[in-house]
């Protein structure tokens, strides 16, 4: 295993507002090393999302240590950390601009990192994803939810991060689209040697993909397991264990109280 | 056991420019009183089918069908009067999103009752203690509350039980739930789908359940009717669903990923243009 590529200690996310205090995330530490795939699972409102939100500037960490490369993060992040650190969002209704032609979605990030070559490496983006080049300037209404997702990813990987965000990447596709997705991002991962922090709600989804991965409720990290240790039904605790028979679909015997 | 709903041929069609587009084309199943699924992927006319059922279908949609019959009453000639009594009071439906399918500015304990004031002949303290009841029965915890509360006040999972009660509260003979556990988390979801089975069993009422999660339907419905392109391909006992026959359906099956671990890259489905003739 190569080095240790993200590494958070202690992470605490609270949001104030008024007199309300909402800890959204609380004393969360996990590493991860370079070319894994992480995982995040829990219901909503349990902080996964806020975390991954946490380690790209999104949402404002209050306590705890996040490095990504073994360097501290700044306050606000510099152009070198986005460079590094991408982010892909959970819904591709929402995450593309209606009025922004796939070209402009592609252009924009090189534009803003004064890269090279721009239209070279808006071609190679989008056959990286599986779209043609035919793509290029239709609007992303255009588009069905998978492609719109592949081209979320190619903003994300057009300017060669090292690390990929994925924030539920493929919750709102269908199951035969989320196949197709999930085979992208692993092939891709495996050729750029990429990172990954992958959140999820879809235990199946995270166990396919992610070699370790924890569960979070009410903003803690309530376990942390390996792929072998979900098959061989050692998670430790009770909610982890609810999770799993949840994800195997509904039996009228199994207990069930949350 | 003899049929609560027979729908035979039923087709709906949408005007374009160029010329009417079937969305559901011949579509024909019985339902007795049982938990049947209804599975497909978004677009495959799955939710039209419910739709078209209670007479929903949207403008300019058309829905036609050969035979559309609830209880021996013919629905595709029913009056706005015969629909006013049917709706409600002996078919009901639970939309996917609690957010948009509640009244937001009205209190849930109103909602409730006003479905009971146009069907029953109750008095208002009669109506209200099954109102409560209701709630009770779709495990809500602190039921005067929620009564009182608006639906902003709720969480997800409060709002779709609260919006099942509403459509149970009635005692309908017939539910169609469109999508009824997809906003939900899973541990929640289990719940929800606890109480509309049930109600099934205790009742005697015939459900339809539409989703587009092959596995959650296999493990909860009866039957399963898999719809592809507007037309149902296959028809299956839920417990058969591994054996399934087309390839549309094991396609589906197959794609899932698996926490027992299993093919990587996932098989993905290779649409045959010949399924959707």
């Amino acid at each position: 295993m190569g080095n240790v590529m993200i590494d958070i200690n202690s992470l605490d996310v609270t949001f104030r507002r008024g007199r309300d205090v909402v800890r959204a995330v609380s004393d969360v530490s996990f590493s991860v090393t370079e070319g894994e795939c992480f995982g995040i699972v829990g219901e909503s409102g349990s902080g996964k999302s806020t975390v991954l939100r946490a380690i790209c500037g999104l949402a404002p960490a209050t306590a705890g240590n996040i490095s990504v490369n073994e360097r501290q993060l700044s306050r606000p992040r510099d152009a070198a950390f986005y460079r590094s650190v991408q982010m892909v969002f959970q819904d591709p209704y929402a995450s593309l601009h209606p009025r922004h032609t796939i070209d402009g979605v592609l252009s924009e990030p090189l534009a803003i990192h004064r890269f090279d070559r721009a239209e070279e490496r808006i071609e190679n983006a989008l056959r990286d994803v599986g779209l043609g080049s035919d793509f290029r300037f239709r609007y992303p209404h255009q588009l069905s939810g998978g492609q719109r997702q592949r081209v979320a990813i190619a903003r994300a990987l057009i300017l060669e991060p090292k690390v990929l965000l994925l924030d539920e990447p493929t919750s709102a596709l269908d199951a035969s689209i989320q196949a197709e997705v999930l085979n992208l991002l692993d092939r891709i991962r495996s050729e750029r040697g990429l990172t990954y922090v992958m959140v999820s709600h879809d235990l199946a989804v995270v166990a396919h993909m992610c070699d370790r991965l924890i569960v979070m409720q009410h903003g803690r990290a309530v376990e942390e397991l390996t792929r072998e240790g979900l098959l061989s039904q050692s998670a430790r605790t009770d909610y982890s264990r609810q999770l799993l028979a949840a994800s195997k679909g509904y039996s009228a015997s199994s207990p069930q109280q949350v | 056991m003899n049929a609560l709903l027979t729908v035979k041929d039923l087709r709906i069609a949408f005007p374009s420019r160029n010329g009417p587009v079937e969305v559901v084309r011949g579509v024909n199943f019985t339902l007795g009183r049982e938990r049947l699924g209804i599975v497909g992927e978004s677009g495959s006319g799955k939710s039209q089918t419910g739709r078209a059922i209670l007479g929903l279908t949207p403008s300019p949609g058309l829905a036609t069908a050969k035979q559309l019959e609830f209880d021996g009453i013919d629905l595709r000639q029913a009056s706005p009067a015969t629909w006013r009594s049917l709706r409600g009071a002996r078919m009901s439906m639970v939309m996917q999103d609690p957010k948009f399918s509640l009244n937001p500015v009205m209190t849930i304990g109103r909602q409730i009752l006003e479905a009971l004031k146009f069907h029953g002949r109750e008095s208002r303290a009669a109506s209200k203690a099954r109102a409560m009841a209701m709630l009770e029965a779709v495990h809500i915890r602190d039921p005067e509350r929620v009564f009182r509360a608006y639906p902003h006040e709720l969480s997800g999972g409060m709002g779709q039980r609260a919006m099942i009660a509403m459509m149970l509260v009635s005692e309908p003979d017939l539910l169609i739930a469109d999508e009824p556990t997809s906003a939900l988390d899973v541990t929640v979801q289990i719940e929800v789908l606890r109480i509309l089975d049930n109600l099934v069993s205790e009742r005697g009422m015939g459900l339809i359940f539409i989703s587009h999660d092959l596995r959650l339907v296999s493990s909860f419905c009866d039957r399963v009717l898999v719809m592809y392109a507007g037309k149902v391909v296959e028809e299956l006992r839920a417990s058969d669903l591994a054996k399934a026959q087309h390839p549309y359906t094991q396609g589906l099956m197959n794609c899932l990923p698996k926490i027992e671990g299993g093919a990587r890259p996932l098989p993905v489905l290779q649409r045959d243009a010949a399924w959707a003739t």
